[in-house]
């Protein structure tokens, strides 16, 4: 237990000279947020597999190390340039452990309002979006992870489109972690904004250049404005040895329709909470999800669905492939409230196991409290199925080959409904190199 | 809309029909819960030795241990130094006949509709009736011990069977298990023990009749049945009170075991004092039921009606160690007015081939909360296991609550398994399409919930699912989503 203990000082002695380095930005607002949220931090504890939200995550290998904030360091253009999709034409975003690198991003000049930067930036303007919605959404009273993200605010990526306004093209966010022998922490917080009719695709990706251990604590805070459209990508192309927790919380107003794809395939042991919250009528809430694992990886997705509001719709799609001795876990919550009528929400979770040792833990959960209402979920696990197996032998295709058909069958009913041509096609390469060897 | 309330409002005074205080002298213990008190009552009820000691070693443990909270129920805490461990009807020496019962007794079962004799004589049904928690009348007994089985009372069980008790006691349910399995451990008072001998097919069905009677009495029963190789068994409880104001704890602990290629087949109608519609008064249900299919090709197979009780937290499980074995659980839950009901099942596969079926139909009207839990797990070593999971809820009102949760932990590539769960309500185009046909809106909906669970009912013998099916009307009378 002290041990723990340890961990939490080694952060809290972390934020003293992180306040320090902060300069002027510790006499702006939000720094009281920063502030109280390290207090909230001293007196949580960190979850173990007796709080039933982590029940079937141990998180105790990450608390072994003892990670340091992350330091702006220097890449080149060549590094980065791989990973980003090359046909899309519209702004990029690129952080190295969690710092903006305005070299090697490139923001297109906006005459319309339209504000696509680091967040970092728009904490030293005092932006009003900023006093208006950061650290609104995600709770850092009872989540420790949310504390440690909001105390450690200074930078991550801020996109802000005002009413009326569509962004054509897709804003592609790069995270990449480079360790150089050190166990650092990258924290990226980040802050979407959406305007009344207004609309925008993001796509994040979290990656590393080497093979050392670190741990990405990152937080997403998404509002969407009256009748808009948000469609959200989240590739977590962590190192294998990497942790990676992160927390995206969603905010949807009247009208409003919010998409998100989150493919989980890197990190050793990976957590993804997605929380949607209704806050009027008519909205659309769709979420999906792929994690494909092998080795010794564990990934957790705990998603919520809060129908505060009537006359609204969620769909949840979430699918699985597990290999070795890998471990997944699924928890789906969705809450009607009372006067939360004529709702519709339906939840999927399809799990495949590949191998003696693989482990799912999967919990669909519902919580009813109005009537008229149409609610579902549905949860299978299993292996390929045989006819189909047969059937495709029975036309001379190889047991291996037939194999990876399905199961690339199984992961692209995720997929092939990605919008992004680019995004999709490279998903689809990706399944191809992981199953048809 | 306002018709609607009206008729909800209808539902929700609806008066229970089984409140009632039959007067008979009853021998209790003080209130209090010590080493002493299980020393008296071990003593009173002439219990051997290693009884005792099972009792001490479960008190211990209990001491030891928190009440649970994470279940989706809200109720004050419980002061089990409040409550009277012991309570028996006036001891009679040997029984021989009905005729020797106390009159008052027999009048009770009369009105609760299940007199000794009319069943002796019409239904075939062998009843081991527990009055508060000693057996007062048992028949058939001469019929059954023909065919070798054992069908008696808990307390003659330990008596004149000690070695299958030894045996089997807590091998199910160890005294360890969970708080109120080790509360009762230390105890329990009576309850129904029956064993099938090998090869054996108990010719008719098993049941008894629980009934919590004196006053701040929790009971606490202890069942066990064990079917041994090739044997089969279908054993049938059911349960009312009467009416009261404070809450009453029932803490029973049910243990089946099924050796190779035997079949128990386990029902409840579960229709105690739910509280008025204040949710004042009550019985609190907290029940731990197992069963452990031990031998290959056994079978395990639940089929509960839950109507009353105040709260009610019951998770009637299986363990599936043979190869082959088989577990069920067909479930209605019924909540109304401020009933809680967090119930549900968990299926552990842990040998080859084996499967589970679980059925779990939810119906929640007034202000009450009804969630399913429930967990299958499948280890390891389990190969070409296999779960199909469906629950239902169905809402009746919007002041009402339903909840599902499913732990699902699969461990084996071979393994499948499918779980869904859908909530609606009544539809108004459904109870139209029955009025045009000239059935009224109370029929209508009388039929579409029976329709909802016909599922479960089907699993019921006969006298249940006649009872059953009456009591879901009784108290969805008037209800219209």
């Amino acid at each position: 237990m002290s041990n723990i203990l340890d961990i939490k000082n080694w952060y809290i002695k972390s934020f003293e000279s992180f306040e320090s380095s902060l300069n002027g930005e510790s006499s702006k607002p939000f720094h009281q947020i920063r502030k109280e949220a390290m207090e909230k931090f001293s007196q949580l504890n960190f979850p173990t597999t007796h709080d039933e939200d982590w029940r079937f995550t141990n998180i105790a290998p990450l608390l072994k190390y003892n990670f340091e904030p992350a330091a702006m360091a220097e890449l080149k253009t060549q590094q980065t340039k791989n990973f980003l999709f090359e046909n899309l034409k519209g702004n990029t975003l690129i952080f190295v452990n969690g710092f903006f690198i305005p070299k090697l991003s490139h923001v297109k000049k906006s005459n319309d309002g339209i504000i696509v930067c680091s967040l970092a930036n728009q904490l030293k303007n005092g932006s009003p979006v900023i006093s208006q919605h950061l650290g609104k959404y995600a709770n850092h009273r009872e989540q420790i992870f949310t504390a440690l993200s909001t105390a450690f605010t200074r930078d991550g990526a801020f996109i802000y489109v005002p009413d009326n306004k569509i962004l054509e093209e897709p804003v592609q966010i790069l995270f990449i972690t480079t360790t150089s022998n050190k166990n650092i922490l990258s924290q990226p917080r980040n802050l979407y904004v959406t305007g009344t009719n207004s609309q925008v695709s993001i796509i994040e990706r979290y990656l590393s250049l080497d093979d050392g251990v670190y741990f990405t604590n990152v937080v997403t805070e998404i509002y969407a404005g009256e009748n808009s459209i948000i469609n959200h990508i989240k590739l977590q192309e962590e190192n294998l040895k990497a942790f990676h927790i992160s927390r995206t919380e969603v905010d949807q107003e009247k009208g409003s329709n919010f998409t998100s794809y989150s493919i989980s395939l890197g990190g050793e042991i990976a957590r993804h909470d997605i929380n949607a919250r209704f806050n009027d009528e008519g909205s659309e809430c769709n979420l999906n999800g792929l994690f494909l694992l092998t080795g010794n990886q564990l990934f957790d997705t705990h998603s919520l669905i809060d129908h505060a509001k009537p006359n609204c719709s969620s769909h949840e799609k979430y699918k699985g492939i597990l290999d070795d001795t890998s471990h997944g876990v699924f928890n789906g919550k969705v809450i009607v409230r009372r006067d939360a009528q004529k709702t519709n929400a339906f939840q999927e979770n399809k799990n495949i196991i590949l191998s003696n040792g693989a482990l799912i833990n999967t919990k669909p959960q519902l919580e009813i409290f109005a009537d008229d209402v149409k609610c579902s979920h549905g949860a299978t696990i299993g292996q390929l199925d045989e006819d189909a197996m047969f059937y495709l032998k029975s036309r001379g295709i190889g047991e291996e080959k037939a194999k990876a058909i399905l199961i690339h069958a199984f992961a692209s009913d995720v997929v092939r409904t990605i919008k992004i041509e680019e995004v999709k096609k490279y998903l689809e390469e990706v399944l191809e190199k992981r199953f048809n060897k | 809309m306002s018709t609607e309330v009206s008729q909800i409002e209808e539902l929700a005074n609806k008066e229970y029909k089984y409140g009632f205080v039959s007067n008979v002298e009853a021998e209790t213990f003080p209130k209090g819960l010590n080493e002493d008190i299980i020393r008296r009552l071990s003593a009173v009820k002439e219990e051997p030795e290693f009884m005792l000691e099972w009792r001490l070693k479960a008190y211990r443990h209990w001491l030891t241990l928190k009440e649970p909270n994470w279940a989706n129920v809200h109720f004050d805490p419980i002061d089990y130094q409040d409550i009277s461990y012991y309570s028996a009807p006036k001891k009679k020496p040997k029984l021989n006949s009905l005729d020797e019962a106390d009159p008052e007794l027999i009048k009770t079962y009369q009105k609760l509709g299940i007199s000794l004799e009319e069943q002796k004589i019409f239904t075939g049904v062998a009843v081991d009736a527990v009055f508060d928690s000693v057996s007062v009348a048992t028949t058939f007994k001469e019929k059954l011990s023909e065919l070798g089985i054992i069908f008696c009372s808990m307390s003659e069980a330990i008596k004149n069977h000690p070695d299958l008790v030894k045996q089997y006691l807590g091998s199910v349910v160890p005294y360890t298990d969970n708080y109120y399995a080790s509360l009762n451990s230390a105890v329990f008072s009576d309850g129904s023990f029956a064993y099938i001998p090998k090869g054996v097919r108990c010719p008719m069905e098993l049941s008894t009749y629980f009934r919590i009677n004196a006053a701040n009495t929790g009971q606490f029963e202890r069942t066990l049945i064990i079917a041994d190789e090739g044997a089969y068994v279908s054993y049938l409880e059911g349960c009312t009170a009467p009416m009261r104001d404070e809450n009453q704890l029932h803490a029973a602990v049910v243990e089946l075991v099924a050796l190779d290629n035997a079949t128990v087949k386990y029902s409840t109608v579960q229709n105690w004092y739910p509280g008025d519609k204040n949710g004042k008064g009550g019985i609190y249900n907290f029940v731990t039921k197992r069963g452990m299919c031990k031998g290959v090709n056994s079978k395990i197979s639940w089929t509960q009606v839950e109507t009353g009780s105040a709260i009610t937290w019951k998770y009637p499980s299986c363990l599936l160690i043979g190869d082959n074995s088989i577990g069920e659980f067909y479930s209605v839950a019924v909540t109304n007015n401020y009933q809680q009901a967090d119930t549900g099942t968990k299926m552990i596969h842990m040998g080859k081939n084996t499967r589970s079926t679980i059925v779990s139909k939810g119906i929640s009207a007034g202000k009450s909360n009804n969630s399913y839990r429930g967990q299958v797990k499948i280890i390891r070593k389990a190969d070409n296991a296999r779960n199909f999971s469906q629950c239902d809820s169905l809402l009746i009102g919007d002041k009402c609550g339903a909840h599902t949760f499913p732990y699902l932990e699969i461990n084996n590539p071979t393994a499948q398994m499918e779980h869904e769960a859908t909530t609606s309500k009544i539809g108004d185009d459904q109870i139209f399409y029955l009025n045009q046909r000239g059935i009224s809106r109370e029929d209508a909906v009388n039929l579409i919930v029976n329709g909802y669970c016909k599922e479960v009912f089907k699993e019921l013998p006969m006298e249940f699912a006649v009872e059953a099916q009456k009591l879901l009307s009784v108290s969805l009378e008037g209800s219209v989503g």
